[in-house]
């Protein structure tokens, strides 16, 4: 392919790198939302809602990221829910990922020394201001390593999204590669993007973690 | 909906769900040598050697598994080399599994304790006789209940290989959905498939998680 050729596709290549970023961060941030939500719910105690929130869990963790995205964008219609591609990739992301940020959370929250919560009641805090003033920031803390992880592998879980055509950065690089014979360029590049991408946002996430959790002892600090 | 489709699917499903777990199953064993090979390299006094583990852990860790599949089918077909697509999915699997494995059983070298080697050392194990008495039978045990965790995550990550074409439960699962026009039956149907594989195999990892937990070198 000429750079000429090429240089006609790069707007479209920049508006899918746009897309991937769109998606990961939409759905990221209500994988998180949702996940934290469910830990807290799970908190309640309350053994119906437990078993609901558990079985949503192991529904979502037990099976492929790309089945779950098939139901509900082609699935979805039947039930009343017509989305766009791009909105199902989202709340497909979202969803698939609140089951493993609602794990995180919950070991957050396990990690916080019940002892602290006992003083905190017994000095006379508002259960609410427990929460607020001594779980949340300890658990949240305790959660970073973690989700920062998840955060990376979402990142690469953006590229199935090409699969329900949504028009990510996959996607538009396909598009080239079948308009101009060029498969095996297209995806040689694509494999170097990903990997320098991927690369960069795991030394981005490690210096973020170092950062929350540097208060630590060196022993204290989660691996 | 109508659970009926998925009861008359339920044959194509069964056999589906065979074609994914024989190919997680073929993915995870060669991931395992693969895997072992990069483990040694990492952990070789030879800098080149860990250099180009690293470089691999890196590499395959970084680009997305639909990426690296699609690469090598188009790699293959670049250059002429007539590889029947099964083996190319299995082979991706296992490119893919063997950077994740390496760490599990690097992880696993890592937690037996030190001492132990030295002590061989002074005793005059001969060096392959540390490993294979001494550091290999612990390190393969503390890594059996996370390499079943890692065999769930593959089983799961094995549905991007329909994308290639191959009969497997998502495949058949989509070709159900569009020979019946019920998406929803046939996508559900698929999922419980994968859902029972993967509870299954986490109960499998409890159970060994609880027995090598007694006795463990600790």
């Amino acid at each position: 392919m000429s750079l000429e050729t090429f240089w006609r596709y790069v707007p479209s290549l920049i508006s899918g790198f746009e897309v991937t970023i769109l998606c990961w961060a939409a759905g990221g941030a209500l994988g998180l939302a949702l996940g934290f939500a469910i830990a807290l719910l799970y908190r309640l105690r309350l053994p119906p809602l437990r078993w609901a929130l558990r079985t949503f869990v192991e529904i979502f963790r037990g099976t492929p990221f790309l089945m779950q995205l098939f139901l509900l964008y082609s699935g979805g219609p039947y039930i009343g829910l017509r989305l766009s591609a791009t909105a199902a990739g989202i709340l497909g992301l979202g969803l698939y990922s609140s089951a493993y940020f609602a794990e995180i959370f919950r070991g957050g929250f396990a990690a916080v020394p019940v002892g602290q919560i006992e003083a905190a009641l017994s000095v006379g805090m508002s259960p609410f201001d427990t929460l607020r003033r001594v779980i949340l920031p300890a658990a949240l803390i305790a959660a970073v390593p973690p989700m920062v992880n998840l955060l990376i592998v979402l990142s690469k879980e953006t590229v199935v999204l090409s699969i329900i055509t949504v028009p990510e950065l996959m996607y538009q690089m396909q598009t080239m590669a079948a308009e101009t014979f060029t498969a095996f360029d297209a995806i040689f590049a694509m494999a170097i993007f990903y990997w320098l991408l991927v690369e960069a946002v795991s030394r981005l996430g490690r210096r973020v973690e170092r950062r929350v959790t540097a208060f630590m002892t060196e022993e204290a600090r989660p691996a | 909906m109508r659970p009926q489709v998925i009861l008359h699917s339920f044959g194509y499903l069964t056999q589906a769900a065979g074609v994914t777990l024989a190919l997680s199953l073929a993915g995870i064993l060669l991931g395992f040598l693969v895997g072992s090979a990069v483990c040694v390299a990492r952990v070789s006094p030879r800098p080149w050697a860990s250099w180009l583990g690293g470089v691999y852990v890196s590499v395959f860790r970084g680009v997305p598994l639909l990426v690296l599949l699609l690469f090598i089918y188009y790699f293959l077909a670049e250059f002429g080399l007539d590889v029947p697509a099964v083996a190319a999915a299995v082979g991706g699997l296992a490119l893919s599994s063997g950077a994740y494995q390496s760490e599990i059983l690097r992880g696993a070298l890592n937690a037996t304790p030190k001492g132990q080697a030295e002590a061989a050392v002074a005793l005059g194990f001969a060096t392959s006789d540390i490993w294979r008495r001494i550091l290999l039978p612990q390190a393969f045990r503390l890594s059996i209940p996370p390499l079943i965790n890692e065999f769930i995550l593959l089983l799961k990550a094995s549905s991007l290989v329909s994308v290639v074409g191959i009969a497997e439960l998502t495949r058949v699962s989509m070709n159900i959905a569009s020979l019946t026009y019920r998406p929803l039956e046939a996508y559900v149907g698929g999922g419980l498939f994968y859902l029972a594989i993967n509870l299954g195999l986490a109960a499998v990892g409890a159970y060994a998680e609880k027995r090598l937990a007694t006795g463990a070198a600790r």
